[in-house]
């Protein structure tokens, strides 16, 4: 008891001059989550970002000398291109607090039409290819339309043309492969983007012998997913258009009563996103060397993971085509990682779930900061 | 006005007793019913297609329903329910879920309809009047003694990349896998379940959902692990197109990796004669249909060995490749028989 006593006598001696101290750190603290909300808030791409680097460090230590090497880093990125494609589509959409349920199937449908136009009717694939791009974007428009008329939320407007799309598909596919010899031998053009080629080589060409870029071997699709994402990138943050995709999706009353026509922001937010899910179709066709009718089934979902992940609010108005990239590539390295660390496909699933939950929750609580 | 309106509702009702009279007439004609897991799926497609030729050549009325996707239960549920209200004679079933749909089953049969069971049998599969299937254990044994007679002395150096259906093995899944071990040659230990052997030629298992996209990726994957790899089993040809893929993508396109698969697919034969598949077991959706239908039309069923339970629908080894002392086929006559 004594001994207590003169402890505590001794620690209120000790506290007598720290007692500012410890009140003002309890002040700081909150301010610097609040900072860290503020951080994030302006730069919302750096969790993405974060999420990936961490993904890298983890699986390089689970599966130490597989993952890391850049010949597996290449396989991911080949991996994830239709995804992110695919994402950047949807990334559009969300931006304007909207949802696209239908992108996998106009990915699918577009890959059907440049395909099986090209290879089984024998119209030549000058022809062939631009009908394919023209399907998506057709397809796309008729959403936007939908939309935008009707005035009928996105959410059940794509679930529906999700279904036609799928049935349209059945309907013009009959459900038949094609396969890559019959596609090498009609329509070599189709399959350009599945190429691969060696960054080394790409060094040597230039001049200059770059032994790090040894072991890398990219496809033309990824190439092109790069190109996209810049172009797109642009466009959302350097044009009018872009101001008004995100203006629409923050209030669209508000950007209405600018002088902003909604109606048209959204017909071509869509008719942009159908036209990306077409250039999909031509990565997809590229990467499986060939056409598959029944392939790209959990790719709606796929593209809506990369872009919560990547952090686009799901409520619109704000978020980026770059953090859609890093998600997709935040999915792909932990997919991988975890096949090549030996773990079962339902682990990959729960991680992915896992990554999604995490994602919405942060961007809730940046959100915060507004109010 | 008032003489207008009767008018209508004569012709109304005029048109209505017609209708019905309609249906009576053909209710009195033999009602059929095919039901598949979906209506996308090559396979289903060209069972479908054998069983509209047969429902043509014996005069039958044929309903078709199908799932909206693999493993959608309630929409055979209610397919089911609705040949029974129809006054259907009977239906073939390719059953999703192989054990929720069995009190369905049991009902219809109940209420007098005689059940054919497709593809996959139910689980018990005495739940179903008969079953009319491939014997994937047989399909999947073909192709892995295919190909340890292939590699000859190098078989026992093999290292096996597996790409498989699911994670949750459905009967198709193990069986084919299980197959192809023991026709390979390699101690399956549990016959019903893969990835207990302790095997050292079995690099991995891999899962490709039978697609082809997924079927690279898991290749590729398989490739980080397996470096050596030299024989690629593939649950179906979609798979093992996408295994291709990724092959040839590392230059291991030269022959070097024999790749196996089971279905025999017209793309699939058409992959065994240009080289991308050493050798796929053939089954045959078509003959399947077709003769449910006429069992059903006639009221009778063909014999069926009590010691296998199931009419076996056949499985043939197509590959330009033959091995001695495994019956095949070549491509030519693959590509005659093949379906999809």
């Amino acid at each position: 008891m004594s001994d207590d006593a003169t402890g505590s006598a001794a620690a209120e001696r000790g506290l007598r001059g720290s007692a500012t101290d410890v009140a003002s750190f309890e002040e700081e603290r909150p301010s610097l989550l609040r900072r860290i909300q503020g951080f994030l808030h302006q730069y919302p791409t750096s969790i993405p970002l974060i999420v990936l680097l961490i993904g890298v460090v983890i699986f390089s230590v689970a599966a130490p000398g597989k993952f890391l090497s850049p010949l597996n880093l290449s396989v991911v990125l080949q991996q994830v291109t239709i995804v992110a494609i695919l994402g950047m589509a949807q990334t559009l959409v969300i931006l304007t607090a909207g949802i696209d349920l239908s992108v996998g199937l106009i990915m699918i449908l577009a890959s059907v039409v440049m395909g099986r136009t090209a290879v089984v009717f024998g119209v030549p694939v000058e022809i062939a290819f631009p009908l394919g791009l023209a399907a998506g974007v057709a397809c796309g428009f008729l959403n936007g339309v939908i939309i935008t008329m009707l005035r009928l939320p996105p959410f059940i407007v794509t679930l529906g043309t999700w279904s036609i799309f799928g049935a349209l598909n059945t309907f013009y596919s009959n459900s038949e492969t094609i396969r890559s010899q019959d596609m090498e031998a009609a329509a070599p053009f189709l399959l350009w983007l599945g190429k691969l080629f060696k960054l080394y080589d790409i060094g040597l060409f230039l001049g200059m012998d770059l032994p790090w870029l040894k072991g890398w071997v990219v496809t033309y699709g990824s190439i092109l997913m790069i190109v996209l994402a810049i172009v797109l990138s642009y466009l959302l943050s350097r044009t009018a258009f872009g101001r008004h995709v995100y203006a629409t999706g923050d209030d669209p009353d508000a950007a209405r009563l600018s002088g902003i026509n909604t109606t048209r922001v959204l017909i071509s937010v869509y008719a942009l996103a159908g036209l990306i899910c077409a250039i999909a179709a031509w990565v997809l066709i590229g990467r499986i060397g060939g056409v598959s009718p029944q392939a790209g089934q959990t790719a709606n979902l796929d593209s809506i993971t990369a872009v919560v992940i990547g952090g686009t609010s799901l409520f619109g108005g704000r978020g980026s085509i770059v953090g859609t990239l890093f998600g997709a590539l935040i999915v792909g390295v932990f997919r991988n990682g975890l096949a090549l660390s030996g773990l079962a496909l339902l682990w990959q699933d729960f991680a992915v779930g896992v990554l999604i939950i995490v994602a919405v929750t942060i961007d809730q609580w940046i959100r915060k900061i507004s109010s | 006005m008032g003489k207008l309106r009767f008018l209508r509702l004569a012709l109304a009702g005029t048109l209505i007793v017609g209708a019905l009279a309609g249906a009576t007439a053909v209710a009195q004609d033999i009602t059929v019913g095919l039901i598949t897991k979906t209506e996308t799926n090559p396979f289903f497609v060209k069972m479908r297609e054998g069983a509209e030729a047969k429902a043509k050549e014996l005069g039958l009325k044929l309903i078709t329903a199908a799932g909206k996707f693999d493993g959608d239960n309630d929409a055979q549920v209610a397919a089911i329910e609705n040949l029974i209200s129809a006054g259907a004679k009977g239906f073939a079933i390719v059953p999703s879920d192989s054990k929720a749909i069995v009190p369905t089953i049991q009902k219809a049969r109940d209420a007098g309809l005689m059940v054919i069971v497709l593809d996959t049998p139910l689980d018990p599969m005495d739940a179903a009047t008969a079953t009319f299937a491939t014997d994937n254990r047989k399909a999947g044994m073909l192709i892995g003694q295919w190909a340890a007679g292939t590699l000859g002395d190098k078989a026992k150096d093999a290292s096996i990349v597996l790409l498989d259906l699911a994670t949750n093995q459905p009967t198709v899944d193990y069986l084919r896998d299980q197959g192809f071990m023991a026709g390979f040659g390699i101690d399956v230990k549990d016959p019903n379940k893969y990835g207990d052997e302790d095997d050292p030629r079995i690099c991995t298992h891999e899962i490709s959902q039978g697609d082809q996209e997924k079927g690279r990726t898991a290749m590729e994957n398989a490739l980080q692990k397996c470096p050596n790899v030299n024989v690629v089993y593939t649950i179906n040809e979609p798979a093992a197109a996408g295994a291709w893929e990724a092959l040839k993508a590392v230059g291991k396109d030269d022959g070097s990796v024999l790749i196996i698969s089971v279905d025999g697919g017209c793309p699939g034969v058409a992959n065994v004669k240009s080289g991308v598949i050493g050798a796929t077991s053939q089954q045959y959706p078509l003959l399947m249909a077709s003769m449910a239908l006429e069992a059903i039309a006639k009221g009778e069923l063909p014999a069926i060995d009590p010691a296998v339970g199931f009419f076996d629908t056949g499985a043939t080894l197509v590959t330009d490749k033959p091995v001695a002392g495994v019956d095949s086929i070549d491509t030519a006559k693959g590509a005659d028989l093949c379906w999809g």
